[in-house]
């Protein structure tokens, strides 16, 4: 790190002070945390929605506003979490162990504050590692060659398979369905058409935002009816926010450790805010001089799950800026909404746009703040939120779904194709095909392909040469490792424990 | 379910990827394959079909070995009553027009919960055409007419 970094960030912050990206920041992390808040709709679904208006806006702009989002979930899932049992976000389920246990001691206040600040020491912290570590890892990348690019993307693709709940066998294979659904349209090298099944909407390959919503927006709102139940909020009277400085003190050292780790497992392919959320609940039982207090209302179970998703929330785009490879759907939407804008995801964004990648960076610690002052005070708001009944709400969904869909190019053809994916969405569900591995698999074809291409090419067609190649070796290594560890019995027991608790 | 199907989970997904498998081999067929060294357009698809093929085999198989759990609940009302709007927009919107087709396909869908009331979903149709109108009309200015062709407008 060196004192580039600070000039970066003061070029960064010079882009998220304006005005219009502090509203574009704002409007991300409030509906962020909306999201959050409102179980059944998650941030991919809502990011998916609001891909076609972000065609509207200047590049930094969207990804300003759809990062929002993002961290802005993290935020508002844990609010639920701890005042009525229910996360509103897969990341939060942890923290509702503890949390729900704590509001039930009329210390839910304590419990909200907790979160909330070490989401944003979380939030902060990560910002900077992103600005220091994000440059000189680009810097590397731009060293790559075909070869080392397939193999990279082969690795981001299996650690994030061995990383997703479920089926390994079924993980890669929707990862392999994704790109083979990706090849279709028009081959990069020689034009041709492929599988267009003589449909000439199909000529330009299938419609990315249409896929994205069939799959989660059309997908999950049938996967929620299917038991519709009335939510009870026990409207909970939030005491006193601010803790004492001794309750305060309990929570700094779990604050820290969550951080930490949320940032290491953001980086890693396949990470994010879920696994380190995760992975921070059962360090934190493990360290604990009395782990049997965890279940019972334990501060630690809120602060070190909480740190960790936020940090682990914003480290993840590390490997989306840098490398232009998705760690994990969310950031598969992000690379997708930069395509859109013209952006060649890659190393090169730091130095070709500065202004969007330090801008987005700095929009982050703003948002931080923004949220910090949004879920403190407002607290009560957000559980108003949480009376909305799902019936009401899905035909909202549905009707952003459909006309999103369409305004992407006008094309009738494309609101179809979500309507055909939302079957595909809901049916591999209830066979226990997750689908995100599948958008991963989609966002990364056209270019896993190039690559190997190119690098075929230039080896005259000696597929050795993944191997031969050092750096390329040594990604395929860690990939295959990816793979095999998971299927070892004793890890994969781990596995599913860590996914069940 | 053949009785011999010890998993229908693993057994249908299985099906669905050799399925797919299949008529993504079927598209192969029209294109130039290449060799290692310059590859056609059919290549990388030859091996990702390839792949899911053995996938979806080795999915199928486990299904017929392995005991599993039968698929619990599938929300047929939901899924016709949510997607069937969705085609619904799509075949509709050009020809009747933005408001009128939001409007039928939000009514439509609103049946899709057991929680149905008429009165909720009128007031449902009533803020969401308007903010639909709103956001998408008026603030980003799609070209959708309000009122299509079927119906007397242009």
């Amino acid at each position: 790190m060196d004192m580039n970094v600070f000039s970066n960030l003061a070029l960064g912050f010079g882009q998220a002070l304006t005005l219009a990206n502090l509203l574009y920041c704002f409007l991300g992390v409030f509906l962020g945390t909306i999201v959050g808040v409102l179980p059944g709709l998650g941030p991919i679904a809502t990011i998916a929605m609001l891909l076609p208006i972000t065609f509207q806006l200047p590049p930094t702009s969207s990804l300003i506003m759809l990062a929002g989002i993002y961290y802005g979930a993290q935020y508002g899932g844990s609010t639920t979490a701890i005042l009525i049992n229910v996360p509103g976000e897969s990341s939060s389920v942890v923290t509702a162990i503890d949390g729900y246990k704590l509001a039930r001691q009329g210390r839910a206040g304590f419990a909200l504050f907790t979160a909330a600040v070490g989401s944003f020491f979380a939030g902060t912290i990560s910002t900077f590692l992103i600005a220091g570590f994000a440059p000189p890892l680009a810097a590397v990348a731009l060293s790559f060659g075909p070869a080392e690019y397939f193999s990279l993307m082969v690795l981001g693709l299996a650690a994030s398979v061995s990383l997703a709940h479920g089926s390994l066998i079924k993980a890669v294979a929707m990862v392999v369905l994704g790109l083979l659904l990706g090849t279709i349209g028009q081959d990069l090298y020689t034009g041709t058409p492929r599988f267009n099944f003589n449909m000439t909407d199909l000529s330009d390959g299938l419609e990315f935002v249409a896929l994205v919503m069939g799959l989660f927006g059309i997908g999950e709102i049938v996967r929620n009816l299917e038991d519709e139940h009335e939510r009870s909020v026990l409207a909970q009277k939030v005491a006193s926010l601010i803790p004492s400085w001794a309750e305060f003190k309990t929570t700094i050292a779990p604050i820290l450790r969550g951080t930490a780790l949320g940032s290491v497992l953001g980086i890693l392919p396949g990470g994010g805010a879920m696994l380190a959320s995760f992975a921070a609940y059962s360090m934190e039982k493990r360290l604990a001089k009395d782990p049997s207090r965890f279940g019972k209302g334990a501060i630690e179970g809120v602060a070190g799950p909480e740190s960790a998703n936020n940090s682990g929330a914003q480290t993840s785009f590390i490997p989306m800026l840098t490398l232009g490879i998705p760690s994990n759907p969310v950031m598969a939407l992000m690379i997708g909404a930069m395509i859109i804008q013209g952006i060649v995801p890659g190393p090169n964004v730091v130095t070709e746009k500065p202004e969007l990648f330090w801008g987005l960076i700095a929009s982050m610690w703003v948002g931080n703040i923004m949220l910090l002052i949004l879920n403190l005070p407002l607290i009560g708001m957000w559980v108003k939120f949480l009376t909305v009944p799902y019936h009401v709400l899905f035909p909202g969904i549905m009707a952003v779904c459909c006309i999103g869909v369409y305004s992407v190019s006008n094309n009738p053809f494309d609101v179809y194709t979500m309507a055909f994916f939302g079957v595909v969405g809901y049916v591999m569900v209830k066979l226990d095909c997750e689908p995100a591995p599948l958008i991963l698999g989609f966002v990364i074809g056209k270019m896993l392909e190039e690559y190997l291409r190119r690098a075929m090419l230039l080896s005259r067609g000696d597929p050795f040469v993944f191997f031969q190649r050092p750096i390329s070796a040594g990604l395929l290594l860690l990939a295959i490792a990816a793979l095999t560890i998971v299927l070892i019995p004793s890890v994969s027991k781990k596995r599913e424990e860590a996914f069940k608790e | 379910m053949p009785s011999f199907v010890k998993n229908p989970k693993d057994f249908l997904a299985g099906l669905i990827f050799i399925g797919v498998a299949a008529i993504f081999g079927y598209g192969i067929l029209e294109l130039p394959v290449g060799s290692a060294f310059r590859m056609g357009p059919g290549y990388f698809p030859m091996i990702l079909a390839g792949m899911l093929g053995v996938l979806g085999a080795v999915i199928m198989f486990n299904g017929i070995r392995f005991e599993g759990e039968q698929i619990q609940n599938f929300a047929w009302r939901g899924l016709v009553n949510i997607v069937l709007p969705v085609v619904f927009f799509g075949a509709t919107l050009k020809g009747l027009g933005f408001v009128l087709s939001l409007t039928l396909t939000i009514f439509f869908t609103s049946i899709a919960s057991s929680k149905f009331k008429l009165w909720v979903s009128l007031l449902n149709v009533a803020v969401l055409v308007f903010f639909g109108w709103l956001i998408f009309i008026w603030g980003l200015n799609l070209p959708i007419s309000l009122w299509g062709p079927w119906i007397g407008g242009y």
